[in-house]
């Protein structure tokens, strides 16, 4: 791995060194559905992106046009400024799969052995096994491989041609706690060597904990680009609760930095963008008792960007894009 | 630490695409280790073939009757090798359907093997075994000492067999692009024992009545049957028995390579 990220995290303005995926207006529509609707994402090289959604937001779709699986309908996408296809047969590329793609006869040692046979430079079989964490389950036929230690041989063949980028689709479905820590763990050494990863997940704690960079996907669409702190920020605010016997919605929408008023009998919720005013106001000009400030996380930045509602629907389409900024911007105010 | 542009450039010239499409011998070694580690494989290939020679070539009644330039023993063995290298070289070419179903196909797309080292590799692997199973029951014939033949027939017939035997890897690929994993083997069994019996491998088609024998004339192995046999009996070629092998190679090539085109671009 020659090439690695420039302490700035950006390549010299004057380079040339393209980057690792650039899609633009990339559709992909199967009979009725859009499942992939125009987008556009450039990944830098030495970047960590989580595509984050919810199932069926175009992930997948996404992901195997970028791997040449599948032509969009229209848009281009390069790797490495070319074609899938070709940065696949230079090794620059490799993906692990949500499921399938393993041999049940083969034994681990042997499916990565094969694999490695195919391309023109690659790792030791035996190295990529031990990286993965695998090695000594080598000579298990990999039928008999719990999910985890499949995933993990997936991963050890993706290591093979000691890829630029490497992408990861749903990589942790249906493993237990611990087969999904010490995939990230593994994944998260051999990333720091400089390698790019994009992975797809719908784990907002994944996304969170591995990725530098959030791209949020919906409905095919981006809906918000970020790290995770402007994520969480896009929804961003606290909510105020306090106990105020006999108090009136219509009243307290005035109150310094209130967006969002609810009362529950003698309790009300103030979902407010500057929690402090909200706070001295209830406590200085009111008779609220019992008050507590709490953020809201990352989980509801998600259900807020990609919900199904109404409401939520109106949210992001103004946070498209930009939405990110803007929103950190108000975060900062708080 | 920085990598320039220039280092780039030179990392991906260093990546170079492997030699001829991906094809190479340790990834033909692991697939000819496969189809053997398949039981049932093994068994209908390499045991069958000798056991039903053991039982149908070495009858007393009729085993030493001279017949062309050899005898009824070794026309059973002919016979019975392209019995066995038929059914190797359909099973070798059928595993495609397994590998399909287990998302294989699609895992290798994702290295630099081209479609056509794919096949060849599948073509490789069933010449291997349909080797194995030709020669086993050759050296049941040759160590039971009842097939007589004159020393270069022995080995024009076995290569025929050999040679002969890739229509039907071609077979087992457009029959693994076609079926679905789950009960290709049952079929392609089911599927060749009755082109077995339609191509006179185990009872001369002359036995069944007319219209029957005139049917068996337009099935597949029954071409190949006869001509594999030719040398040893002596006799001309028919023209009609050429006829059969090609208009057969073409359908079976023809449509494996249609299916295969349809599977690697499915978008």
């Amino acid at each position: 791995m020659t090439v690695t990220r420039t302490d700035s995290g950006t390549w010299p303005a004057s380079g040339t060194v393209p980057p690792a995926i650039e899609l633009a207006g990339v559709r992909k529509h199967f009979g009725q559905v859009r499942a992939v609707d125009g987008i556009d994402m450039t990944v830098a090289s030495g970047e960590i992106v989580a595509f984050l959604g919810p199932n069926g937001a175009g992930k997948t779709s996404t992901i195997d046009i970028v791997l040449g699986l599948s032509r969009p309908d229209s848009g281009s996408v390069s790797v490495y400024g070319m074609a899938p296809r070709r940065a696949i047969a230079h090794g620059l590329i490799s993906a692990v799969m949500q499921t399938g793609g393993l041999l049940k006869d083969l034994t681990v040692y042997e499916t990565v052995e094969y694999t490695a046979s195919l391309f023109a430079h690659s790792q030791s079989p035996r190295e990529a096994l031990s990286r993965a964490g695998i090695a000594e389950i080598a000579d298990r036929r990999v039928g008999k491989c719990s999910g985890g230690e499949q995933q993990r041989l997936r991963f050890a063949m993706a290591l093979m041609p000691d890829p630029e980028l490497l992408v990861l689709d749903e990589p942790t479905t249906g493993m237990d706690v611990e087969g999904r820590r010490n995939f990230w763990s593994a994944i998260r050494k051999d990333a720091e060597q400089g390698r790019t990863v994009l992975f797809a997940t719908h784990y907002l704690e994944e996304a969170d904990a591995y990725a530098d960079r959030i791209v949020l996907v919906r409905h095919g669409k981006i809906v918000a680009d970020g790290t995770a702190s402007e994520i969480k920020a896009m929804a961003a605010g606290r909510t105020v609760r306090a106990t105020l016997p006999g108090a009136a919605e219509a009243d307290l929408r005035d109150v310094p930095g209130a967006e969002v008023v609810e009362v529950r009998g003698e309790t009300v919720l103030i979902h407010s963008k500057d929690s402090d005013a909200t706070a001295r106001y209830l406590l200085t000009q009111t008779a609220a008792r019992d008050l507590e400030v709490t953020a809201r996380g990352i989980e509801d930045a998600f259900i807020a960007l990609t919900g199904d509602d109404t409401h939520s629907a109106a949210t992001h389409s103004a946070g498209t894009g930009t939405a990110a900024t803007d929103s950190a911007a108000s975060a900062g105010a708080i | 630490m920085s990598t320039t542009p220039s280092a780039f450039a030179a990392d991906l010239a260093a990546r170079r695409m492997p030699p001829a499409g991906g094809f190479n011998l340790t990834a033909l070694r692991l697939e000819i280790r496969r189809l053997l580690r398949n039981r049932r494989t093994v068994i209908i290939t390499i045991i069958f073939p000798v056991f039903f020679f053991l039982i149908f070539g070495l009858n007393k009644a009729y085993a030493s009757d001279k017949i062309g330039h050899g005898n009824e023993a070794a026309f059973i063995m002919v016979s019975l090798g392209l019995y066995g290298a038929v059914f190797a070289a359909t099973s070798a070419g059928a595993m495609v359907s397994i590998e399909r179903a287990q998302g294989w196909s699609r895992q290798l797309r994702l290295t630099p093997l081209s479609p056509v080292a794919y096949i060849l590799m599948k073509v490789l692997t069933a010449l291997v075994l349909g080797a194995g199973s030709v020669a086993v029951v050759f050296i049941a014939g040759a160590l039971t000492n009842k097939a007589s033949m004159p020393a270069y027939l022995w080995v024009v017939s076995g290569l025929s067999v050999w040679v002969g035997s890739l229509l039907f890897a071609a077979f087992g690929l457009l029959m693994g692009f076609l079926l679905p994993a789950e009960n290709v083997i049952q079929l392609m069994s089911l599927m060749l024992t009755l082109l077995s019996f339609a191509g006179g491998l185990f009872i001369p088609i002359s036995q069944f009545p007319q219209t029957v024998q005139d049917i068996c004339k337009w099935t597949p192995l029954y071409g190949l049957n006869q001509l594999v046999h030719t040398p040893l009996l002596g006799t001309g070629v028919d023209w009609t028995w050429v006829v059969n092998v090609l208009a057969w190679l073409v359908i079976f090539v023809g449509g494996a390579a249609l299916r295969f085109r349809q599977d690697t671009s499915r978008v």
